[in-house]
């Protein structure tokens, strides 16, 4: 078997979610070369924020994402309240945590029933379809959403958690302990399950640390990062969070697609318990520092300056800087790395070995969010695409910081910059 | 002109036969698509809906690829459809003889259906598709694989039958169908006809392409494998074939093993009884098809093909073997 076929597993492809081609090499069924090409779904987000003010970019940040869009909101609303230093009650601390932790749930429970529809494994992806509608509803009872929920805003939040919601959102994590331990079992026992996630898709640890996996991908590799813990933010300085990670669960940690499996798992009961400690502890007072928004509006075009919002989104670290010009309505500029941008570096080590039928549950056990991950394309401004390789920005970099040093800024060839390949 | 009057009479009894294995098989997928989605807390789609699928395939543009060879790829489903039905007329339903009883056995029901395999993975090399090339590849291993357990099987019930002096031709299907092999064998040979029929039950997965052996035509992996390229009225005929084939599987498993009848409860003899056992047949091709297509494939996840593979080769077959020399000893003991 010489011959080798170059396969394309997406843009649109019925195992996965999201638009993106993996080109695959093939021997037979084995995988010898991957080429991950993204780029189905740019849509120029921060581009049309500079024509919003912060209070419209909220609902913009929304849309980067269905699934974890409360992430973004709350990553760009903490860049925007650190820039301005604006307050937030605790009140309004502890339900951006519920609702976060309620999406976590969301999120998780979605891609499980996804990672077993796979495997053509559809009775549990329909048990984890159908138990998904729970979480949907508490969040639908609280925002009037199911998606993209416009719960948050800055200095607080849009709707409080009334004694009706906090009684169903109790009678959910209820639900979910009873019905989720079942669901678990039925997957994680499965012999062909095991035969298709065990030792598939392997990141070891050190491949993890190299290439800056995020969130319960390097978890899964047996690193304990979590921000929850190591940069807590809203309520999880007073709620404890330990890092799930599969060694202290099962002895080791093997990096496969059933070890991804398991974390995500685990951090459904994380988040439920964590729901459970914010409920107990939901402090009383206004949920909002300042409910006129205009008032909001105006204390932030006297802002100046550069804010960051980092959390721990669903799929891992969610980064938002933000920047505003003092006396302009507008956002000046405002970058977005999504945890998919990390851990899709990964893919390629992650094919190693591995078959054609594993290719969509690799591409899957990542949990990628590629309309979050798009965030740039490289254009000429003409049409025709100019690709920049690494060597080359780097050389382009340090002319520039050369030409900067010296002070002499020569026309013409040796400006460097990023003069040709706009990046923006 | 009795042989010409016979050979009418074949080909009437033949035509009405198959139109209503066809009829059966698409209402038989209907209803395991309906058993499957109830089992997966679904509602599913109507009873009929395979013939809807069907009429809506019928009446759509019949696509074949610029890079297809074009012969094979509209000859493939043709012959795939026509093997299948074939294996009709040698299985006997329930008091009523199979059409070609006399003309053909066992080993021909094994070819046919290879034979039916062959042509989808035919179909699918000569669509021009790499995605459907890797499918009729996997196709083409699968049936390599499964072949050997059932090969065993076979082999084993016609010899047993050889020995045991069941009357009829050993390799023939309807001496099973007259005299239970359950009753005829020992008690080791009882553990031995498990042991044969669970591995049968393994092998059904892989013939019909279902439950955890779907894997040439992996949805989520392969996109559909070898019928990819296949549209209108040439994916409505690979339709009708897989229908038909975990149909075939199904009354070829009922005839071997469950071949348990009403007569003997209701009276022997009498055009109304022959009727009811008819029925019955039918009943319990149902049964076993819902038990060992629809139920294995909502329990069960897809295996890799290597995984399937090294299944049949050492689990099925082995277990197999072990039917045989279970079987060997019975025989032998007596």
């Amino acid at each position: 078997m010489s011959t080798t076929y170059t396969v394309p597993i997406g843009p649109v492809h019925v195992g996965l979610k999201e638009p993106v081609t993996a080109w695959l090499d093939l021997e037979g069924e084995r995988i010898v070369g991957a080429k991950i090409r993204p780029g189905a779904i740019h849509r120029g987000i921060e581009f049309m924020a500079r024509e919003r003010n912060p209070i419209q970019v909220i609902y913009l940040s929304e849309r980067i994402c269905g699934i974890c869009s409360f992430s973004h909101v709350i990553a760009f609303i903490r860049a925007i309240e650190d820039l301005a230093g604006l307050k937030v009650p605790p009140r309004a601390q502890y339900i951006r945590t519920l609702v976060l932790e309620l999406e976590r749930v969301h999120s998780h429970l979605l891609w499980a029933g996804v990672a077993c529809y796979t495997i053509g494994f559809d009775s549990a992806f329909h048990l984890g379809m159908q138990m998904r509608e729970r979480v949907m509803d508490v969040l639908e009872l609280l925002t009037g959403n199911r998606v993209n929920y416009g719960v948050a805003t800055f200095g607080g939040v849009r709707w409080d958690v009334t004694p009706e919601l906090a009684k169903a959102m109790r009678e959910m994590i209820r639900y979910y302990r009873r019905e989720f331990t079942p669901f678990r079992e039925i997957v994680m026992a499965d012999p062909v399950a095991q035969a298709r996630m065990r030792n598939v898709g392997v990141l070891t640890r050190d491949e993890a640390v190299r290439y800056s996996a995020v969130g319960p991908t390097a978890r899964a590799s047996g690193l304990r990062v979590d921000l929850r813990k190591s940069s807590p933010y809203e309520a999880y300085a007073d709620i404890p969070v330990e890092p799930v990670v599969p060694q202290d669960y099962f002895g080791a940690a093997h990096g496969d697609v059933l070890d991804r499996f398991a974390v995500r798992v685990l951090e459904v009961y994380q988040s439920l318990d964590i729901m459970d400690a914010a409920l107990d502890g939901l402090p009383e007072g206004p949920y909002v520092a300042e409910p006129n928004v205009n008032k909001v509006l105006a204390s932030l075009k006297k802002a100046e300056g550069t804010g960051w919002g980092i959390i721990e989104a669903p799929r891992g670290d969610d980064t938002h800087i933000v920047s505003l010009k003092g006396g302009d309505d507008n956002v000046f500029w405002w970058k977005v790395r999504a945890p998919t941008y990390a851990n899709a570096v990964s893919w390629p080590l992650m094919f190693r070995g591995n078959e054609l039928a594993d290719a969509p549950l690799i591409i899957n056990s990542i949990d990628p969010c590629i309309s979050c991950m798009e965030r740039m394309m490289v254009t000429d401004g003409g049409g025709d695409p100019l690709i920049v390789t690494k060597t080359e920005l780097l050389e382009r970099c340090r002319r520039k910081t050369f030409d900067l040093g010296s002070g002499i800024r020569t026309k013409g060839a040796g400006t460097g910059g990023l003069e040709g390949g706009t990046t923006k | 002109m009795i042989a010409i009057f016979m050979l009418f009479l074949k080909i009437f009894a033949g035509a009405i036969f198959l139109a209503l294995v066809v009829t059966l098989a698409l209402l038989f997928d209907g209803a395991d698509r309906i058993v499957h989605a109830k089992m997966q807390r679904r509602f599913g789609p109507p009873l009929l809906q395979p013939v809807y699928d069907i009429l809506k395939l019928l009446g759509k543009e019949n696509i074949v690829p610029r890079r297809a060879s074009r012969f094979f790829f509209r000859a493939a489903p043709w012959m795939a459809l026509v093997s299948t039905l074939m294996v009709f007329l040698y299985i006997p339903s329930g008091p009523f003889p199979a059409v070609l009883g006399t003309e053909g056995d066992m080993v021909l029901i094994v070819y046919l259906l290879a034979m039916s395999g062959l042509m989808m993975a035919v179909g699918g090399f000569a669509s021009g598709n790499p995605i459907a090339n890797i499918g009729a590849g996997r196709e083409i291993t699968l049936m390599m694989s499964y072949e050997f357990p059932l090969a065993i099987v076979i082999c084993t019930m016609a010899w047993t039958a050889y020995r045991l002096g069941m009357p009829g031709a050993p390799f023939s299907l309807e001496t099973f169908t007259a005299v239970s092999v359950w009753k005829a064998v020992g008690k080791t040979g009882t553990f031995g006809l498990l042991c044969l029929f669970l591995s049968l039950v393994m092998v059904i997965p892989g013939e019909t392409g279902k439950g955890p052996m779907d894997i040439p035509e992996a949805k989520t992996e392969i996109l559909d494998g070898l019928i990819i390229e296949y549209s209108g009225a040439n994916l409505a005929l690979f339709k009708v074939t897989f229908a038909l084939r975990s149909f075939a599987m199904a009354a070829f498993m009922t005839s071997l093993f469950v071949p348990f009848s009403l007569a003997g409860l209701l009276g022997s003899g009498g055009l109304l009884v022959a009727v009811f056992d008819f029925l019955f047949f039918w009943v319990k091709v149902f049964a076993v098809q819902m038990v060992f297509v629809t139920l294995m494939r909502t329990a069960f996840g897809r295996l890799k093909i290597w995984q399937a593979s090294r299944f049949y080769v050492l689990k099925a077959a082995g277990l197999s073997v072990a039917g045989m020399i279970l079987l060997s000893i019975d025989v032998m003991i007596r």
